[in-house]
């Protein structure tokens, strides 16, 4: 390389371009995006047990949420972390036909979530206008909902990518991150699991 | 002193230059003007629609000034006055404040200090810009419309429900909150990621300015504090157009929720306005008093101090509640708590400009202005922090006195200093010195006369939100008094504009460094070139230029033919890897677009959501989807790590 100065240079022409977790630019990204949607989701938590203060009984007069779609979403969300742990493993060694299979695998997941999802909120067992608690609830099914159906169409989209001749070493960590944030849709929905189910049961 | 000089003369490097602004320079013309992600334009674009949003939110506070000038005046009437009152202050939080101090200036200032190309993430920034001038115009539209939102800049409900609210008007409210919240995300999350991934060599944390530490720290207030704010107003939203019942008691809502995740939201938010400020006064008392600050790990530590404890005081906006006594006594220690490390920067800037030679040019003008304007608004909010002195003047001009005091103390006086630092770097000319004089004199005496007027009249009783009163109150004069000062103040803002543009053509051409500081974005040419610096540089202390080596390396080995940057590690800024970064594209704005589409179609219609919903997915791909060229390219040169 042509030189402008006779400066003591650092050569940092050997360091590579194409780094997984965090390492990667992207993971802090991802892993920022996921601390806003997760101080979200807590201060959604939070109204929940507020208004659980607020009131004598609980559901206040309506009936607790059905558990059957619930649970088994519940199941098929724990489920999908074999999918998305796999796409990750697959990513990181660069291996594009084993990335294939798991982001086509972890998508279907994602299907069959977004559907049992659909039917949970027929089994609330409550209009949205009822009452605070209704409200909260609807909301908190909704708002996790919102972060489901983004990361199905980024799959989605990452599937349909990965078929094409366009993947490049940094489209193998976004398949990576991909699977990070999966995990995180995944965790948000077991704690929201237990708020709606759990503690409107319980408490 | 030796000096870090990383953008060569062009004619001893005409090959180099051409070859980074080729690969670097912003798209030209009308389409162009879309796709352009550098940072220095984004930031100017956030820095110019902030202050002109400054600007409109003056006049409004001006028109309200000349109605109250006297008992029962007649120019305003009262439901002109509550839409005034509300956007104005609106404008100021949400349109002015956060947007310059944080977002205009953190995305033109902090690729440059940490010696970096470009923002991490650029078109994410690109984003945020276009998203939030969409919520400006959006909130304006509506009090042009005469749907201005009227029932103060928090909303309280049940006032601004749907039983009290018909109409619009609170809807543009929330909705604007969407947008500018959504926009200070995700500059939160550009301005996080270059700080601790994209610092030149050898900035390891304990040698990054105090600017960096603060903006940094702001942006996990923004990350934790903002999503409060989207959720009150968008369960607001919720229980104004589709009939859910966050807030109606009748149902089982509460309306403390509301003000609770208003305020965890609101009150860290007085920090995240007030934090850029305190950078800034870091950052020039350090220029002119020509030393390294005093207290570098006390100024650290307050920083973080402060962004903790800022959100472990919000119930003190709740006091006249009437929350358990208890509770009150809790926030009222933690509020008092904060003033440890706020008297902690004080006593550093004291102590750095004591020891230093200290050149008291125009920048510091204004930072004199804050120290004697923040301090009474430091003792008087000391006052209310005592909750019978707070039930006392609750809602009266002495909270509004105030908080003026702390907001425009803590944020606007400290904003001029800074326009008079970084203009010269950003146009490549110097501000006039005489206007520059005139500019500070008039704001600083019209702003007394106003404010510290209103401290009198909230002791004597006059409320505030008003929209006139009886000339029994005698009220008249001070009214009078604090009317002046506001038109002073306007002429203050003027002198600013015509010094601006008087500057751009007449005024002295800036150079380098015209006040010979110490960080890195001294270190290149003004306004800076497309690429920032013709060779990274390397750090060796805090003040990168004041303490760089005899012969300080410069980084070798990053492409100039593609947009390669480079990435270090977060704690000791040792080189990690190279990364490309994004060039200019349309998708972000069309993105913007998009969501607008769906935020202002949600007010009207919540079914619209389903199909405004796709165009934001397709935009949102389209901003993905990978160039095949490029791909290509990447494939036949990447290096992967071990």
């Amino acid at each position: 390389m042509e030189r402008v100065s006779e400066r003591a240079v650092l050569d940092v022409s050997g360091l590579p371009s194409v780094v997984f977790g965090p390492r990667n630019v992207v993971w802090l990204g991802t892993i920022l995006f996921m601390l806003i949607e997760g101080a979200m989701m807590a201060m959604l938590y939070a109204s929940y047990f507020y208004y659980r203060t607020r009131s004598t009984d609980w559901p206040p007069g309506v009936m607790p949420p059905a558990l059957t779609y619930g649970v088994a979403n519940g199941i098929v969300f724990l489920l999908s972390l074999a999918p998305a742990w796999w796409t990750r493993k697959k990513s990181r060694a660069g291996d594009i036909s084993g990335a294939r299979m798991g982001l086509v695998v972890l998508a279907i997941f994602g299907a069959v979530n977004i559907a049992l999802r659909v039917y949970e909120f027929s089994a609330l067992n409550c209009e949205w206008s009822a009452n605070a608690y209704a409200s909260t609830v609807w909301m908190l099914l909704g708002v996790h909902s919102a972060h489901l159906a983004t990361d199905f169409i980024e799959t989605v989209v990452l599937a349909v990518l990965a078929f094409t001749d366009r993947v490049d070493g940094t489209r193998f960590s976004d398949f990576d991150e991909n699977s990070m944030y999966w995990y995180f849709v995944v965790g948000v929905a077991v704690v929201t699991d237990f708020v709606i189910y759990g503690a409107t049961r319980l408490l | 002193m030796a000096v870090v000089q990383t953008n060569p003369p062009v004619s001893a490097t005409d090959s180099l230059h051409q070859r980074l602004d080729s690969t670097w320079r912003e798209p030209s013309g009308f389409g162009g003007w879309f796709k352009r992600v550098h940072h220095t334009t984004i930031g100017i674009r956030f820095i110019v629609t902030a202050f002109i949003f400054f600007l409109l939110g003056g006049i409004l506070a001006v028109l309200m000034r000349l109605q109250l000038a006297r008992p029962e005046n007649k120019f305003l009437g009262p439901d002109r006055y509550n839409q005034f009152f509300t956007v104005h202050g609106s404008t100021m939080i949400f349109l002015f404040a956060v947007p310059l101090m944080f977002q205009g200036f953190g995305i033109y200032l902090v690729p440059l200090i940490v010696g970096a190309r470009n923002i991490a993430f650029p078109r994410l920034a690109a984003f945020s810009y276009y998203i939030y001038l969409f919520g400006c115009l959006f909130f304006w539209a509506g009090l042009l419309l005469n749907t201005g939102a009227d029932r103060g800049w928090f909303a309280y409900v049940t006032l601004s429900g749907p039983d009290y609210s018909p109409g619009k008007r609170v809807d543009f409210w929330a909705q604007m909150i969407t947008f500018t919240e959504l926009s200070a995300l995700a500059t939160a999350i550009c301005l996080a990621a270059t700080i601790l991934r994209h610092r030149a060599p050898g900035m390891s944390l304990n040698r990054m300015p105090m600017i960096l530490w603060e903006k940094l720290v702001l942006s996990f207030m923004v990350i934790f504090a903002m999503p409060a704010v989207m959720l009150s107003s968008s369960m607001l939203l919720l229980d104004r157009t589709v009939g859910t019942q966050f807030f109606n008691p009748a149902e089982g809502g509460d309306v403390l929720l509301y003000q609770h995740l208003f305020w965890f939201f609101g009150h860290p938010d007085v920090y995240i306005i007030f934090l850029p400020g305190t950078a800034f006064v870091t950052t020039i008392v350090t220029a002119f008093a020509r030393r390294h600050i005093f207290g570098y790990l006390a100024l650290v530590v307050s920083t973080i101090s402060i962004g903790f404890l800022g959100f472990g005081v919000w119930v003190h906006h709740m006091f006249a509640t009437g929350l358990p006594q208890m509770g009150e006594s809790f926030f009222t220690a933690a509020t008092l708590m904060i003033v440890i490390p706020t008297a902690v920067q004080f006593f550093c800037w004291i102590a750095t400009l004591w020891h230093g030679r200290v050149q008291f040019k125009l920048p510091m003008w204004w930072i004199a202005g804050f120290f004697f304007v923040f301090m009474i608004g430091g003792l008087s909010g000391l006052m209310l922090a005592s909750v019978p002195v707070d039930t006392q003047v609750h809602d009266t001009f002495f909270v509004v006195a105030h908080f003026h005091y702390v907001l425009i103390g803590g944020a606007v006086f400290p904003m001029f200093g800074a326009l008079y630092f970084w203009v010269p770097k950003m146009t490549g000319r110097m501000l006039n010195d005489a206007l520059g004089k005139w500019n500070f004199w008039l704001f600083f005496i019209g702003f007394n006369m106003t404010f510290f007027t209103m401290h009198f009249l909230g002791l004597r009783g006059m409320t505030r939100r008003v929209y006139t009163y009886v000339p029994e109150m005698n009220w008249g004069w001070l009214n009078l008094l604090a009317t002046c000062g506001a038109l002073l103040m306007g002429v203050g803002v003027l002198v600013f504009i015509l010094n601006f543009f008087w500057s751009r053509k007449y005024g002295a051409i800036a150079g380098p460094d015209p006040w010979r500081a110490g960080s890195l974005e001294w270190a290149t040419s003004s306004p800076p070139q497309s690429y920032n610096f013709a060779e990274l540089p390397t750090v060796n202390g805090r003040e990168a230029l004041w303490d760089a080596a005899p012969n300080q390396p410069v980084v070798a080995g990053i492409r100039e033919d593609i947009r390669e940057t480079l990435v270090t590690d977060s704690l000791d800024g040792d080189p990690d890897h190279r990364m490309e970064s994004p060039g200019p594209s349309a998708w972000p704005f069309w993105a913007a677009v998009a969501t607008s589409g769906l935020f202002i179609g949600s007010v009207f219609s919540a079914r619209s959501v389903l199909y405004t919903a796709v165009p934001v997915a397709i935009t949102l791909i389209g901003w993905y989807w990978p160039r095949w060229g490029v791909s290509q390219r990447r494939k036949a040169t990447e290096v992967w790590s071990e």
